[in-house]
């Protein structure tokens, strides 16, 4: 039996908090949010309201419960978008690898890599209107090239290998020796993969949630808590600072939860990790 | 080299030529009419006429594709719907706060990510490795605008050691250097972090070669050997990732120079949206990607003249 990482246990219980907070707010919060009650606004810590309440009197511990919903529910959809187009295509590519269609596959992602992705997602939100789909979308295209090159690089050496030879052998087509035979064994890397890049979307969710083009209200999300909190900033630093920690904590325990994951599950790459 | 030169400069071509295709379409081609979207709930049927010739909107979708990127390749960036000025005027004011900025931030970022690299390589494993990695893996978790406003509350807040925002022009190069100070930092912390990683990991996979064990078995001393033979190897992953983080910055100036009301290209987009002028953001998104796409193409080129291994690929 081996010792597990050290990373893998902090990342995976800090992401889990996060993850419960979310699932609890879906049935209870301490304080509804969509309530406005100026008479309570921007109250200091009490023990009604264990964190205080924002300058609408919404009580800042229930914000954060609900705004971490938002940003999980966001980042998860686009990796799944990643998932769901990237995978199959790099393993088209893999399958086909040195044809025509990997050709294309490739240089498609080398061109997308090369677009600076939040650029890009300003661009579709901004012009198809603000709102939680759209970010969705917007972060989810820049996954699919990520997810493509990860299958197919971890794709191409499994080819060689005997067993493949052998369900060759038995009559079964590229695509379907892709699918029943190579995907099963390149899902951990994968795995490591979409925990990194979840991490990376709550991030981006963030950012464009803080200049408007993520969530819209009443629906809560820790960007745009943020850019609210901006104006009160000189009275008020803790709306500004608080918010941030809920985004620092969950990107925090993602990462240390794909450096923990990597090393579980793949021994080999636990040599020159960034 | 020659047919390297003309394979990257192709492919440079290509990307150009994609992303043009990507930002028209996404802006003009796509469902809703741009000048209907522009103008907002008031219009009239005449307006909205008159605005779709001004904008050039009448011809077909190639017709006006094709002008807009001769008129880019000529400088002719569009007239600019609210300031009713050509779009390279807006550009070129701006241009000389964003750059400065992404290359401050390049800079300090470099500056800080190197020796901490190269130092936790040296001393893999111990606490001060342990420790300083524990760092950048906080600094990869921070949001970059998050880290701006708490840079704000510390040294313009508290200690008034900087104004919170804005930019008082070049006419005095100290006060804006100062005012590029906070946005710079708050850009540089993440890739900073994100190159002290890469560096760590490009020199521990160096230092595992024959020849470095070589090198100390003819008697140089850790040191020596890290800085003659170890640290040239190491570094060229690490400028790949410089180049590529240009284009990150690029993507964060936006953000950032809109937490510091910094008059700079991204916030000329954000203008542009919240005001609905999309000639200035289609144009400046353009340029913006024009120029990600031209730093990557001349570091590619870079290594290619460095290390002769990479023209055969």
């Amino acid at each position: 039996m081996r010792r597990l990482p050290l990373a893998l246990i902090i990342g995976s219980g800090v992401s889990g908090l996060f993850l419960l907070a979310a699932l609890i707010s879906l049935v209870w919060v301490p304080h509804a949010v969509d309530g406005v009650a100026i008479a309570n606004r921007l109250q200091s810590p009490s023990d009604l309201h264990p964190l205080g309440t924002d300058h609408l009197g919404r009580d800042l511990l229930s914000m954060l419960m609900v705004g971490a919903q938002t940003s999980i529910a966001v980042a998860l959809l686009a990796v799944g978008i990643g998932i769901a187009v990237g995978v199959p295509l790099g393993l088209a590519a893999s399958a086909k690898r040195g044809g025509w269609l990997d050709e294309v596959i490739m240089r498609t992602n080398d061109l997308i890599f090369a677009f600076p992705s939040l650029v890009i997602a300003i661009l579709i939100t901004a012009r198809y209107g603000p709102s939680a789909t759209n970010a969705i979308l917007a972060i989810g295209i820049f996954n699919i090239p990520v997810f493509a090159r990860v299958a197919r690089g971890a794709a191409l050496p499994l080819w060689t290998l005997d067993y493949i030879l052998a369900a060759r052998t038995a009559g079964k087509g590229q695509f379907r020796i892709a699918g029943d035979h190579i995907l099963p064994n390149i899902t951990n890397l994968l795995i490591v993969q979409a925990t990194i890049q979840f991490s990376l979307g709550i991030l981006a969710e963030a950012a464009l949630s803080y200049v408007g083009l993520g969530a819209q209200p009443p629906v809560p999300s820790w960007g745009r808590m943020l850019a609210e909190a901006q104006t009160m900033i000189y009275t008020h630093p803790m709306l500004a600072v608080l918010p941030g920690l809920a985004i620092v904590g969950m990107v925090l325990g993602l990462n240390l939860l794909g450096d923990g994951l990597r090393d579980g599950l793949d021994p080999r790459l636990r040599r020159g990790r960034t | 080299m020659l047919r390297y030169l003309f394979t990257r400069a192709l492919s440079l071509g290509l990307s150009l030529i994609l992303a043009s295709v990507v930002i028209f379409a996404l802006i003009e081609v796509i469902p809703g009419d741009p000048a209907s979207y522009m103008m907002g709930l008031n219009a009239t049927e005449e307006n909205l006429a008159a605005l779709r010739a001004e904008l050039g909107l009448e011809g077909s979708g190639l017709d006006r594709y094709l002008s807009w990127v001769g008129g880019m390749l000529t400088g002719d960036f569009g007239i600019s719907y609210t300031y009713r000025v050509p779009v390279a005027d807006l550009v070129v004011d701006r241009i000389w706060v964003s750059l400065p900025l992404a290359l401050y931030a390049l800079t300090l970022s470099t500056l800080i990510a190197l020796p901490i690299g190269i130092l936790a390589a040296a001393r893999r494993g111990t606490w001060a490795d342990h420790g300083m990695m524990g760092v950048t893996q906080l600094g990869i978790a921070v949001p970059n605008f998050w880290f701006a406003m708490l840079l704000v509350l510390l040294f313009a807040v508290s200690l008034r050691w900087f104004s919170a925002g804005g930019f008082p022009g070049w006419s005095d190069p100290l006060a804006a250097i100062k005012a590029l100070t906070l946005p710079a930092v708050a850009l540089a912390l993440p890739q900073a972090s994100i190159l002290a990683r890469v560096m760590r990991s490009s020199l521990l996979d160096t230092l595992d070669h024959d020849y470095i064990r070589t090198a100390r078995a003819k008697g140089l001393t850790r040191s020596q050997v890290i800085g003659r033979h170890a640290l040239r190897n190491a570094l060229i992953p690490v400028l790949t990732i410089i180049g590529l983080q240009f284009s990150f910055l690029i993507a964060g100036a936006i953000i950032i120079e809109n937490v510091f009301f910094l008059p700079g290209l991204g916030r000329l987009i954000f203008q542009g949206i919240t005001q609905r002028d999309l000639i200035v953001v289609e144009s400046v998104t353009m340029l913006l990607v024009f120029g990600v796409i031209l730093v990557t193409f001349v570091i590619d080129l870079a290594y290619a003249l460095v290390d002769p291994r990479l023209r055969r690929k």
